[in-house]
């Protein structure tokens, strides 16, 4: 149990960059301390390696320029509200100029999508299934695979093991998701159809499969995050009752880092829904209704990547359509993003 | 007595399953990784050469090549790492070390985070209707790299964040002792132990903005483009131009998209050598990132 403290320790994983997920509550900002707390040994420490210290003769700064700095940061940190507003904006300006064309009703009931059709039809749903049934597999891979290596990490590993083995699992998600695409079409398809016979040469399945593997890696780094903020002293406990370590993992662990896991699980599907390029290459762009995964379909992202290679003109109906189907990805990641991040919220404030 | 003996046999062997089985996982997980490396050596290594980096695309596949696509590249990401890097340390620095926790900056952090939950289409939605039609910055590299940069503006918040968190509040009070302002501790003492972190992030940041194919097919970006963007070199003063900002480009994602979606045979030999080029860049930057993060954290052990 030489680990048991670091356990409580910020998760320093590439991938928790990503999912950015930190709490208010986490932040420090400057605060008043008490003479109690204050280190001098941190100090000196930093002044003995010659770095950090102040220079002599840096002399006095003006009142005016602290202020005016601070001012400049502030506005870094409000511009990425205006980054928000704006996105926002530009979705809802350019769907509501499609909504005018075409009824709210119409397009969440119909069940065709023929946008390019002299009768044009614009019912989401084939799209939506599309995205929802991709992403579907992608989590069957990724949920137990990733749950297991996390649980694997955290818990089996030995420590210099798993400091090896976490960044270079999260090589796997700095492989950029084109070349995932090419990996579905050119390799993972092709095996598939020597197993299902008659299985076309686009499908969701095997988009779906390697959408898993790519999101493996970010279930476990965050999943592995929040079964080691569960402290060791439960884990102790487990051991002293004489629990083997498969159950303490499962049976202390796991439900312990729950609502963690559930959070890296939400995110992990939010991310499957936005995923443009494996599915633009592999799974086809033909609008269908279906469950089945072996069959092709377009999904919210790839219809959007359609549209963008043809040259539609900027006031027709198809590019106004674009941003009416963005602004449903959008809503729908938004949702998920949200009750991933309340999770997480809840699941650093247990211990 | 031989029941319970059984019964923890069971259990150590469901055990050790368990620790063969995770092993085997891991190991998948990374066998995948090298299958497909194999595999683009496999088909992409025989069409990687000097002609193949420094030739325009070109519609024989013999022939093509994507010296337009790496220029562009370099020069996309040039614009992101000028936006995204000194924003974000800036928005992290400032909500580590100047905000007060009150409901604004409450909002801005959820924001933020809810901001790298922004699928990168949506990202690229946004350009196309703001950037490109509203403001007619049209499809040029400014627009590129202003979208990619904004899309990975939050990861290097974070990291700013997560690095300046990691220093002891006691440098800061002992700064303060020595009578410096709060410019001064953030100039002298938070900036440069923050530097690694910063490093890192701006590292991986940038390494997932190059990867990134769909923002950019959204703006409008050119898949075949047979000429280079005027230089930002020049031979008279003031020698340098920005003229290029406003090129038509390409990038390596997207020549790779345009040769996958090909029916041609010959064009996915071309595809596997450009996923070849892209996946040395991205691998090599997050091992970069990596190997940075792990030494620079053994050196300030606080």
């Amino acid at each position: 149990m030489s680990s048991s403290t670091d356990r409580g320790r910020a998760p320093t994983g590439v991938l928790s960059l990503w999912a950015l997920a930190r709490p208010a509550s986490a932040v420090k900002g400057l605060k008043m301390v008490t003479p109690g707390s204050a280190n001098p040994d941190h100090a000196s420490r930093g002044r003995i390696k010659g770095r950090g210290g102040a220079r002599p003769g840096s002399g006095r700064v003006p009142r005016w320029r602290e202020a005016w700095i601070e001012f400049l940061l502030l506005g870094a940190a409000v511009s990425s509200v205006v980054v928000t507003l704006s996105i926002m904006g530009v979705l809802v300006y350019e769907s509501a100029r499609f909504f005018r064309h075409v009824s709210i009703i119409e397009f969440l009931t119909a069940t065709e999508w023929t946008p390019l059709f002299d009768r044009a039809r614009f019912g989401i749903l084939p799209l939506v299934s599309g995205t929802l049934v991709t992403s579907t597999v992608a989590l069957l891979v990724a949920i137990p695979a990733g749950t297991i290596a996390a649980v694997w990490l955290s818990e089996y590993a030995p420590h210099r093991m798993r400091e090896f083995l976490k960044p270079a699992l999260e090589l796997l998600s700095a492989v950029p998701t084109v070349v995932y695409g090419y990996f579905a079409l050119m390799l993972v398809i092709p095996l598939l159809q020597k197993i299902i016979p008659g299985l076309p040469g686009f499908n969701m399945l095997g988009a779906g499969l390697v959408m898993g593997v790519m999101i493996i890696p970010y279930v476990a780094s965050l999943s592995e995050d929040a079964m080691r903020a569960v402290p060791g002293s439960l884990r102790e406990g487990a051991y002293a009752l004489g629990a083997t370590r498969a159950q303490t993992a499962w049976r202390v662990v796991f439900p312990g880092a729950l609502s963690g896991v559930t959070a890296a699980y939400i995110l992990a599907f939010s991310r499957a829904l936005g995923e443009t390029m494996v599915v633009t290459v592999a799974a086809g762009m033909q609008p269908n209704l279906t469950i089945d995964p072996r069959e092709p379909a377009a999904t919210i992202t790839s219809y959007i990547v359609q549209v963008s290679l043809g040259d539609l003109p900027h006031d027709s109906i198809g590019y106004q359509s674009i941003f009416a189907a963005g602004l449903t990805l959008l809503l729908m990641t938004l949702g998920f993003n949200l009750a991933g991040h309340f999770l997480r919220r809840r699941y650093r404030e247990v211990y | 007595m031989d029941d319970l003996t059984r019964q923890i046999r069971r259990r150590r062997r469901v055990d050790l399953a368990f620790a063969i089985g995770g092993a085997a996982l891991v190991a998948f997980s990374l066998a995948v990784l090298v299958v497909l490396i194999g595999d683009l050596i496999r088909h992409g290594a025989s069409r990687l050469s000097w002609e193949f980096l420094s030739n325009f695309p070109s519609r024989k596949p013999d022939q093509a090549g994507i010296k337009s696509a790496i220029v562009g590249t370099c020069l996309v990401m040039l614009v992101t790492a000028v936006t995204a890097i000194p924003m974000g340390v800036a928005a992290g620095m400032y909500l580590e070390e100047y905000a007060k926790k009150n409901w604004f900056t409450t909002i801005i952090e959820i924001n933020i985070a809810n901001l790298a939950g922004v699928p990168s289409i949506v990202w690229g939605l946004m350009a196309l209707g703001l950037l490109v039609y509203q403001v007619g910055m049209g499809r040029s590299v400014l627009t590129a790299g202003l979208t990619l940069g904004l899309m990975v503006l939050p990861i290097v918040i974070v990291a700013t964040r997560e690095s300046a968190r990691s220093i002891p509040q006691g440098i800061r009070e002992a700064s303060y002792a020595c009578g410096a302002t709060r410019l001064q501790t953030l100039r002298y003492h938070v900036m440069p132990y923050s530097m690694s972190g910063v490093l890192t992030g701006s590292i991986i940041a940038l390494s997932r903005a190059i990867g990134e194919t769909a923002p950019l097919i959204t703006i409008g970006a050119l898949t075949y483009i047979a000429f280079l963007p005027p230089s930002p070199l020049k031979g008279e003063p003031p020698f340098v131009s920005l003229e290029w900002l406003t090129s038509e480009f390409t990038v390596l994602p997207i020549q790779m998209f345009n040769w996958v979606s090909r029916p041609d045979a010959r064009f996915h030999a071309n595809a596997a050598a450009v996923g070849l080029v892209l996946l040395a860049v991205t691998v090599t930057m997050n091992a970069l990132a990596i190997t940075l993060r792990y030494r620079l954290r053994r050196r300030y052990a606080w």
